[in-house]
């Protein structure tokens, strides 16, 4: 052992997760088949969960000044690779797939803490919600599956040790929570700013061909609900035009037809 | 066998939503022929709850529960479901309910339904409609646990009154050091203004305003109205306004009962965002801004003519109205 840095602390690797959902683009048209059974894939464009893009970057924020390594992990088909392989081209280290169609909340945090378990990872990314199912459940069922803190609706996390200081948005504010990894977030924007949002470039694309990709098979899980059908709403009627020049006209409306005011 | 309600309180007194959950709750009780139990974290009277349908409230006092902590809190209702031998289990979709809900939802190994906008479509087998894509489609949900836990969104079915017995118990839940893992050391929140989540009314603006300075209009329009403030994504991202105010599909969800839009295109993840407000009216000067498709009233004209006008006109409204 070289002497010069015999007092420097030997800090841990951090290990981190980050929980990728593979959803439909944001400007995707949605629609049903199989008698409004299943989401109607046609056509559709998947990207990386918007909230879980802000988690990835901020893992990369973490690797590259604390040295942390990050995976990702999805729980899907094999037509949710190329998602995980445009997460490895922003930088992640590596990739998990869980080789299961993602049928409910639940079963997919019993996925994930399977993997949590076997990788012992210190802190896990998830977002807030996932724009197709809406579940906002994901992250803190698993952290409480594998018994690690959780905070939802995170917009900041800074990790010092073993010891993590994060940013909740709440109703009307932020608050500030102090908590110890294993730590398992809900991130959304603010964890970074849009603006630090990474396009995979083409030495990214290239790296990512070689990382690994490993595929896991399922665990059992109880499903403790089921999508029995999908419906959309009731279009919508045309909307009443009013002059400038006559806002009374709208205050009428308003407080007479509408009766909001 | 009672229905439990989680009734969620502010420096001791009920949010409103606490009585929207209340009152759906009612509803499912009644369905199912048992009572409704609500659960109260440090709140100074629940005598406000028997209106809406609620038969007897478990009253939690603890200084340990002052702030907010999601673990802590879905333990104490987690106690109080297992006391009731509760099987179906209601919360708002607050910020704080989404947070504890899963958390819940695996202590009580029950099914979690979050969004739900309408009473069951059968208790049994147990079956509710919610929102999914975003608000562009519903999802429509069989829960086959034991325990049923709903997430309520709000506005979907309303505050409406029911008498409820109205009884009160003290209730003591066991808290452990382990349900305080995660601390809260200091809450920053904007007193004396309306909330988003909790708005009747939202004034929402966008790029059309052209820069910051120009919000004053929009602030004045919002205080006339009660309103609490919003605004379009890029708005936030210029730093134009705080990050807490964009609304949409990666910001805050709106289900207000009106949301004026100011300046405001109206791009799909926009309006996914603030489509379950009740009404919309649209004040754009480009009359094939797509959100006019999207809104119930539209004023084609120049925000910075029609705003000015419309508050002065709702002042005088307002003080007719008085
Ligand atoms: C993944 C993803 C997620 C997104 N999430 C969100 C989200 O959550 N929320 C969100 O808002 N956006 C979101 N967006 C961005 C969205 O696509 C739009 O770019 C954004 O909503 C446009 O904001 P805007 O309407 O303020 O600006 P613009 O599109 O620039 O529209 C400005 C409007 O103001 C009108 N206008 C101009 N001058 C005046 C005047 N004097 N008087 C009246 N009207 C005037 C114009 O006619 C125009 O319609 C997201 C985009 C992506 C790709
Ligand atoms: N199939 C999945 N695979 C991996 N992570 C997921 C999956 N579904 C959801 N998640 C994670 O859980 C978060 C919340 O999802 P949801 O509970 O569906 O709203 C997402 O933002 C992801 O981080």
């Amino acid at each position: 052992m070289a002497s010069h840095n015999s007092n420097q602390t030997i800090t841990k690797r951090m290990k981190i997760l980050v929980c990728i959902s593979h959803v439909p683009d944001t400007t995707s048209k949605i629609n049903f088949t199989e008698g409004d059974t299943k989401f109607d894939t046609n056509g559709v464009q998947f990207v990386i969960n918007p909230n879980d893009e802000f988690g990835l970057t901020r893992a990369m924020w973490f690797k590259e000044k604390q040295g942390a390594s990050v995976t990702v992990v999805t729980v899907g088909g094999a037509d949710t690779e190329p998602t995980l392989r445009k997460a490895l081209a922003i930088g992640a280290d590596d990739a998990i797939r869980v080789d299961a169609h993602p049928t409910d909340g639940f079963f997919v945090a019993k996925q994930l803490a399977n993997v949590a378990t076997q990788g012992n990872y210190d802190l896990i990314i998830g977002g807030r919600e996932s724009i197709d199912y809406n579940g906002g459940m994901v992250p803190g069922m698993l952290a409480t599956l594998i018994g690690a803190n959780f905070v939802n609706t995170c917009i900041s996390v800074e990790v010092e040790g073993n010891e993590a200081t994060a940013i909740r948005e709440i109703d009307g504010g932020k608050e500030t929570i102090k908590t110890t990894l294993p730590l398992v977030l809900g991130g959304q924007k603010g964890l970074v700013e849009e603006k630090d949002l990474r396009i995979p470039n083409m030495r990214g694309i290239m790296m990512a061909r070689k990382k690994a990709l490993n595929v896991m098979p399922a665990v059992e899980s109880a499903q403790p609900t089921a999508a029995t059908a999908f419906s959309k709403p009731a279009p919508k009627g045309d909307v009443k035009l009013v002059s400038p020049e006559n806002l009374d006209e709208l205050i009428d409306l308003l407080h007479n037809e509408a009766k909001v005011i | 066998m009672s229905v439990l309600v989680y009734t969620e309180s502010e420096n001791g007194t009920f949010k409103k939503t606490a009585f929207e959950v209340a009152a759906y709750a009612r509803e499912i009780a009644n369905t199912m022929g048992t009572s409704v139990t609500a659960v109260a974290i440090n709140a100074e009277d629940a005598s406000a709850l028997a209106d809406y349908g609620v038969d007897k409230t478990l009253m939690v006092a603890s200084d340990k529960l002052e702030k907010f902590n999601a673990k802590a809190y879905s333990d104490v209702i987690a106690q109080a479901a297992k006391k009731e031998d509760s099987q179906v289990v209601v919360i708002s979709s607050s910020a704080n309910a989404k947070y504890l809900a899963p958390i819940l939802a695996v202590n009580l190994e029950a099914g979690y339904a979050p969004n739900v906008v309408a009473l069951p479509e059968s208790t049994s087998p147990f079956k509710v409609k919610r929102t999914a894509f975003t608000n562009k489609a519903f999802n429509h949900t069989e829960i086959t646990t034991e325990v049923k836990l709903i997430g309520l969104s709000k506005n979907s079915f309303g505050v409406k009154e029911a008498q409820g017995a109205g009884a009160t118990e003290d209730f003591t839940p066991e808290l452990s050091a382990d349900d305080f893992g995660a601390e809260v050391t200091a809450v920053d929140k904007v007193t004396g203004k309306v909330t988003i989540a909790d708005a009747e009314i939202v004034v929402s603006a966008g790029r059309g305003l052209k820069g910051p300075e120009n919000w004053g209009m929009v602030e004045d329009l919002a205080d006339v109205l009660g309103a609490a403030t919003a605004c379009s994504k890029p708005v936030s991202d210029l730093g134009w306004r705080p990050h807490g105010e964009h609304v949409g599909q990666t910001g805050k969800p709106v289900a207000s009962n009106l949301y004026i839009a100011i300046g405001i295109s109206g791009a799909i993840q926009h309006l996914a965002g603030i489509n379950a407000s009740k009404t919309k009216v649209v004040i754009n000067n480009d009359p094939e801004a797509p959100f006019f498709k999207a809104a119930d009233y539209g004023v084609v004209g120049d925000a910075f003519e029609v705003v000015p006008q419309l508050i002065e006109k709702l002042k005088a409204f307002k003080a007719n109205n008085a």
